[in-house]
């Protein structure tokens, strides 16, 4: 099975606009289907929304688009700080985070290769952002809240990510798989800086079962939201987590 | 009901799904015959798991299996981490990396519980009588140093755990969840939270080392002083950097006018050890005796 086995259409056109998989048609016709008990056989068009509102497609393919929208969240905000680092944010904790740029960098350029390979093609509206003016990176404890805020974040949303997806392809859950542990190592490392020792403190982890404090996309989208505005995204057609 | 609009039209987007419908007759046969008595609103929950079955996981494993599999190197990790607190070489590190090692050794203790319930819990027997090998922990001579000290081989330790989840994850793939305790837990994401959990305690042994060998990073670039280890190595090595068939160090791979650097392009990603890899005498399998 190819990896890139999506049909033509997908490549085609942004998000936010009209077309998505045609999965996701699929499973807005069952829910209409049964909410009616009708026979119909059109597939529903999607109402043309507000150019603001972007919905996620469904199945692996929103789950891609989750996971480019949590690297581009982190690539931008690293990229800012180290545009301009507070005078007081050490060399050693720059280097710290221009790695962790880096590898988001990575993340996002292949999520975005995984769901167009059409190098250069653009995913969102050519305004779409992720908007940093709220945080305060002028000073390195902001800078470190900033970080550790969406770093924790980014860590507490990918062992839930990956039970949701459903192709038999291997490639896709082996590339969010090998990306769990990093995200987790960036977490630990950033808190680390900002209060030594609390690496996978009670505020990350159950004491009592060792497991790591998890967010599912709803919880991630929701925390991420006033950063996107004026855009509006919607993981309602991602797959929901037990 | 048309469910037959629904396949066709998955079947657009997935020329396999008429297989997957296929190996799952009894499924949909049982569908058709309760749907036609079902209430209205019963139906949507029928035909979640109509659809959950038709993609869940086809390569899953013997759960059972990979849960002792996981509680077996935990039971090793806590056993080491309760040697170090009771060794004389404890006392000779600063008071936060003792603090530090008591923290990741109560994770250990509590993966142990868990694993051991959820062992039980899915109908099988946890594995006991799993420890350090003595003989092993006698011969290391310090506290701080390279692969033959106590921080070094908790380092190769986690980041071979880290590495061994991984290799399971896909025999837990589709698994339904399991409830303990009157806790739902779904496998893979379960083991993935304690992975992530091993990946920080990973992260913050190696930062506790950089400050003695400043080339080891929290992430493995392929620098650090123990990063060429046997435990790095494997079918899949640490150093990779080709992911779903891209190499990422070749210039404009996936990003016009940009080339990434061996060691981004192998930070980025941890990969997996085998079972057999991390049973090895070379990794952890080396380390597990009397």
């Amino acid at each position: 099975m190819s990896e890139h086995s999506f049909s033509s259409a997908w490549r085609a056109q942004p998000l936010g606009r009209r077309n998505f998989l045609r999965v996701s048609a699929a499973s807005a016709a069952t829910v209409a289907l049964v909410a009616t008990t009708g026979c119909s056989t059109e597939t529903p068009e999607p109402v043309e929304a507000d150019p603001h509102q972007i919905a996620l497609p469904s199945a692996d393919k929103g789950l891609f688009y989750y996971g480019y929208l949590l690297a581009l969240a982190l690539s931008t905000t690293y990229d800012k700080i180290l545009a301009s680092p507070p005078t007081d944010l050490t060399t050693a904790e720059r280097t710290v985070i221009a790695n962790m740029r880096d590898h988001q960098l990575v993340y996002r350029e292949l999520y975005h290769y995984y769901i167009d390979p059409t190098i250069g093609g653009a995913l969102f509206p050519t305004d779409f952002a992720f908007n940093t003016a709220t945080f305060t990176l002028t000073t390195r404890l902001g800078v470190l809240a900033a970080v550790q805020q969406l770093a924790d974040l980014a860590a507490a949303a990918y062992p839930v990510l990956l039970p949701l997806f459903t192709s038999a392809s291997a490639y896709p859950r082996a590339l969010l798989l090998k990306t769990v542990s990093v995200q987790a190592r960036h977490a630990a490392t950033i808190r680390d800086l900002r209060t030594p020792g609390s690496f996978a403190d009670s505020t990350a982890v159950e004491p009592s079962t060792g497991l790591l404090r998890t967010k599912t996309p709803a919880e991630v989208n929701a925390a991420l939201a006033p950063y996107f505005a004026p855009y509006v995204i919607s993981v309602a057609n991602l797959a929901v987590p037990v | 009901m048309n469910f037959f609009n629904i396949i066709s039209q998955l079947a657009e987007v997935d020329s396999d799904v008429m297989g997957r419908l296929d190996s799952r007759r009894a499924v949909f046969s049982s569908l058709t015959t309760v749907g036609k008595r079902a209430t209205q609103a019963a139906v949507p929950a029928l035909l979640a798991s109509f659809f959950s079955k038709a993609y869940a996981g086809t390569s899953a494993g013997d759960p059972k299996e990979v849960f002792n599999y996981a509680l077996t190197l935990e039971l090793l990790e806590a056993d080491f981490y309760k040697k170090v607190i009771a060794s004389p070489l404890f006392n000779t590190a600063t008071a936060a990396d003792q603090a530090a090692i008591r923290q990741i050794s109560k994770h250990e203790n509590s993966h142990v519980s868990l694993l051991q319930a959820v062992v039980t819990g899915i109908g099988g027997t946890p594995v006991t009588n799993i420890t350090f090998k003595q003989a092993t922990f006698n011969s290391l001579a310090t506290f701080y140093g390279g692969a033959t000290s106590i921080l070094g081989v908790a380092q190769l330790l986690e980041d071979t755990g880290v590495r061994a989840y991984k290799g399971r994850a896909a025999d837990l793939q589709g698994l339904g969840d399991v409830t303990i305790s009157g806790s739902v837990y779904n496998p893979l994401e379960t083991a993935l939270r304690i992975h992530s959990v091993e990946a920080r305690h990973a992260a913050h042994i190696r930062y506790m080392r950089s400050t003695l060998n400043p080339a080891t990073t929290p992430w493995i670039t392929g620098g650090g002083d123990l990063d060429g280890q046997p435990h790095y190595t494997g079918a899949t090595p640490e150093s990779n950097t080709t992911q779903s068939g891209v190499s990422l160090i070749a210039a404009n791979a996936i990003t016009a006018n940009t080339t990434y650097s061996q060691a981004d392009a192998a930070a980025s990603f941890d990969e997996p050890l085998t079972v057999a890899e991390v049973t090895d005498a070379s990794r952890a399998g080396g380390l597990i005796g009397a």
